[in-house]
């Protein structure tokens, strides 16, 4: 797997997705501290209002020289995705060598329930986003969440995940300085092995590609 | 998050990765703002959230008012006393208060008084995307308008002090995308507040009455001179780079889009970017134009600084190229990204631009569009309803609805919302269909919003014999905008005690004969109440009180309890699956034998379908265990 920096371009653009209540804008949150505590400009954007449980949540993240949050059209570098569905969705605004991690979780959307619409083959998702260029890796981010044991922290292994893949060019302890600034006490430590969890996941999984 | 004490900790030179909603709120302790107001709204509620966390420990008296005007005229009142004040809203908000606002620069001002309208250019969560600015130019006071974080907290200081040195209110104008953007923000020191102030009276200045106000006016307009002065030398506006042919003005969030398209494009673009935009720094641009032969106007929504801008061309005889909305060339609706500007840009100048195809996987994928929770009781609420429809055979109702979460029930499978204009709207609109149609009439309207404009449309039904039910659905809460107590609980912003106002005893105040108090989880007692209601002959109120889901699942998880789990009995189950249809709970789907079932990490415990009005089977039951 290519190994990005910010040192070989300028900016980084990261889509981070998922579904009301699975916690990507605290995601978002801990990554731009930890790109801050890198001596990095971070910026990212989060939709708030009639996403109420239930609804997309998507976060526009970017590292570098940028000045406002909005992904340029086909600039999205990586699309870290928590739920299928929403990783898959996503990359509309992907471009061919867009790399996307995404959570193996599945929750199925309220429109599909009442039978108005039906979820979509994830294997015929997975070849066509393969045929159009985009790397694909999937990290099983509640079961490993469950090994940890904490059901919450799925989100910092997907940041793990991110890190582990050269998408946060930060030092792994700016990463745990984000976090004990914005948890209690009490939640540092089952954070903090999510994100090496993660991290160790996705070169597991790269190494298996 | 309990970390905005983090805010109050900061010391100068510190930075933080803050939401711009959260460097308002630090901006607000680096005035020494002493007193602030808000009806809370997106894009503009975080602010109220920090604050609801750290106003006290920081000196500040902070209230969520009924309203916006009344908001406002608590901070102009406290401006009036010394008190360096600040009122807050979202952009439709700024109509409620405007009628305060349009006065306020002819009383001035005496501690420095800051509104925020936070924009909502796309509509994200707002029922319309009008364009603030222009509020600023009626008013005839300072516009200010920050494009990040970093500007929010540092512009806002800078607003307070304008405000007091030539005291006048300035507007303080952000949109989504400035509210809600994060972004490192460096602090600078904390100003000492002061939350008490004395007043002095000057009823000459301050008591509009028409021989009062016909001399301020002047007043007014010799203010507004000296601040032209002040804009067009204001640290605000910059310009960035030079010596190009072409140049752009630009302001606010579409300056960021700007600024990321212009990389992409091959010609050199000198920007004058604008954080004081009104009075219109009429040198300042002059100059600009006419040191470039072509300039673009970058700005969201209405063509406000295009249309001075071009004016402005007019009177000083300039005939450099200006392109904007007014020619076509940029949308005049929506956000802009940078992709849009930097499309526009190239068809302007004749660029060529090689546009990336965006990756399609040829299949369509489900909507996710936002339900009411599971355990909602505004979903038990309009259940009732629709079989007290069905069961008294009614056709053709009238549902004018509301501004709040209950707004979903204009979805399927109750579509119980056919007119939604405004904050209490429901009521006004109710006043109207009931007279001119001789169709039944429900209008459904959530607790705060009652309070908040639904109370004079109610007084006007009474008063003038109206004949129509009025559902006032209460959760003892503002969910939508992130829980902000209105005005029938007994707490008030930080927690401190409050008094409760009875939206039944209101009512019957008013003169509702009919009034009614159910709970919503219980279905027969609330289609009684709403059958009964629909027979009565004039306004009627039935009040569906249940305490918000989500503040209860928060209740049970601080007393270290488990939310009770439901399931469905697969041997009982007839396959109706009326609980997944009709009653549209999202913890229920069908298996694929065609059966119902609960996901138990979604379900919410209200236990509502466990009644036979929902599963006539009586499928369903609590399970041992319950979820974290």
């Amino acid at each position: 797997m290519t190994q990005s920096s910010i040192g070989s371009r300028e900016r980084l653009n990261i889509v981070i997705t998922g579904v009301g209540g699975q916690g990507n804008v605290t995601a978002g949150i801990i990554m731009g501290e930890a790109v801050r505590l890198a001596g990095l400009n971070a910026v990212m954007s989060e939709i708030h209002g009639l996403a109420q449980r239930g609804g997309v949540v998507s976060v526009d993240f970017r590292i570098g020289d940028v000045y406002g949050p909005i992904i340029p059209d086909g600039q999205v570098d990586l699309v870290l995705g928590f739920e299928l569905l929403e990783s898959y969705r996503a990359l509309s605004r992907a471009r061919p060598g867009t790399t996307m991690i995404t959570s193996t979780e599945r929750i199925v959307p309220s429109s599909v329930n009442v039978g108005d619409a039906k979820y979509p083959d994830l294997a015929v998702l997975r070849e066509r986003a393969l045929s159009r260029g985009i790397r694909i890796y999937e990290v099983d981010a509640p079961s490993i969440a469950l090994a940890i044991g904490s059901k919450l922290s799925s989100n910092m292994i997907m940041v793990g995940a991110a890190y582990g893949a050269g998408f946060l060019p930060v030092h792994i302890d700016n990463i745990k300085d984000a976090i004990r600034l914005h948890f209690r006490e009490s939640l540092w430590d089952v954070n903090f092995r999510a994100v090496e969890a993660g991290a160790q996941e996705i070169r597991r999984v790269a190494s298996t590609m | 998050m309990s970390g905005h004490r983090r805010l109050l900790d900061l010391r100068e030179g510190d930075s933080l990765f803050l939401l711009g909603n959260e460097a308002v709120a630090r901006g607000l302790l680096e005035a020494g703002v002493g007193f602030a107001a808000t009806y809370p709204g997106t894009p503009s509620s975080e602010v109220g959230e920090v604050l609801n966390d750290i106003a006290q420990e920081a000196g500040m008296y902070f209230e969520f008012s009924v309203n916006e005007k009344v908001a406002l005229e608590g901070a102009a009142a406290a401006s009036m006393s010394g008190v360096r004040s600040f009122a807050f809203m979202k952009h439709v908000g700024m109509n409620v208060a405007s009628d305060a606002f349009m006065s306020l620069g002819y009383t001035g001002v005496r501690g420095g008084l800051v509104v925020m309208s936070a924009d909502d250019p796309s509509m994200y969560s707002s029922q319309n995307e009008q364009d603030n600015r222009h509020y600023a130019e009626m008013a005839w006071v300072p516009l200010v308008e920050p494009s990040n974080p970093q500007e929010a907290k540092d512009f806002l200081v800078h607003a307070f002090e304008l405000s007091e040195r030539r005291g006048v209110p300035v507007l303080f104008r952000t949109t989504t995308r400035v509210s809600h953007m994060r972004g490192v923000v460096r602090a600078g020191p904390r100003r000492q507040s002061s939350a008490k102030g004395s007043f002095k009276k000057d009823p000459w200045h301050l008591s509009l009455l028409p021989a009062v106000a016909r001399r301020l006016k002047d007043e007014l307009l010799s203010k507004y001179e000296v601040l032209r002065k002040d804009a067009d030398s204001s640290p605000l506006n910059v310009i960035i780079g030079g010596g190009s042919e072409v140049g752009a003005i630009t302001s606010s969030a579409a300056y960021n889009s700007l600024m990321d398209a212009l990389p992409d494009l091959e010609v050199k673009v000198d920007v004058l970017k604008l954080g004081m935009s009104n009075p219109f720094p009429e040198g300042l641009v002059g100059s600009f134009i006419s040191s470039h032969k072509t300039v673009l106007i970058v700005e969201e929504l209405d063509p406000f600084l295009e249309l001075r801008t071009r004016a402005l061309a007019q009177m000083l005889g300039i005939g450099t190229r200006v392109i904007g909305k007014m020619d076509g060339y940029f949308p005049s609706a929506y956000e802009y990204t940078p992709s849009i500007v930097r499309r526009s840009i190239a068809r302007a100048l004749g660029i060529r631009v090689a546009d990336t195809e965006p990756v399609d996987l040829g299949v369509e994928l489900p909507p996710r569009p936002p339900v009411m929770c599971p355990g909602c009781p505004h979903r038990a609420t309009y259940y009732a309803v629709a079989l007290a429809l069905r069961q008294l055979k009614l056709k053709a109702t009238i549902f004018p609805n509301d501004i709040g979460c209950y707004g979903m029930g204009f979805y399927k499978p109750f579509e119980m919302g056919d007119m939604t204009l405004c904050m209490g709207s429901s009521i006004g609109t109710a006043n109207g269909f009931s007279q001119v149609t001789d169709q039944p009439v429900i209008a459904f309207i959530g607790d705060s919003t009652f309070f908040h404009a639904g109370l004079p449309a109610l007084v006007n039904a009474v008063h003038n014999n109206r004949h129509f039910l009025l559902v006032i659905m209460d959760n003892s809460t503002t969910a939508m905008t992130g829980f902000e107590p209105p005005p029938n609980v007994p707490y008030e912003a930080g927690g401190r005690p409050a008094t409760p106002i009875s939206i039944e005893n209101v009512a019957s105040a008013i003169g509702v004969k009919y009034v009614k108090v159910v709970d919503p989880y219980d279905l027969r007692g609330t289609l009684a109440a709403v059958k009964e209601a629909l027979g009565y002959s004039g306004v009627s109120v039935v009040i569906a009180r249940r305490e918000c889901a989500l503040l209860r699942d928060a209740e049970i998880r601080r007393s270290g309890e488990k939310i009770p789990v439901y399931e469905v009995d697969q041997e009982k189950c007839a396959g109706c699956l009326n609980c997944v249809q009709d009653f549209s709970c999202p913890s229920f789907y069908a298996n694929d034998k065609g059966l119902a079932e609960i996901d138990a990490e979604l379900c919410d415990g209200c236990g509502v379908c466990v009644q036979r009005l929902v599963c006539p089977p009586a499928a369903i039951h609590e399970s041992k265990e319950g979820r974290d």
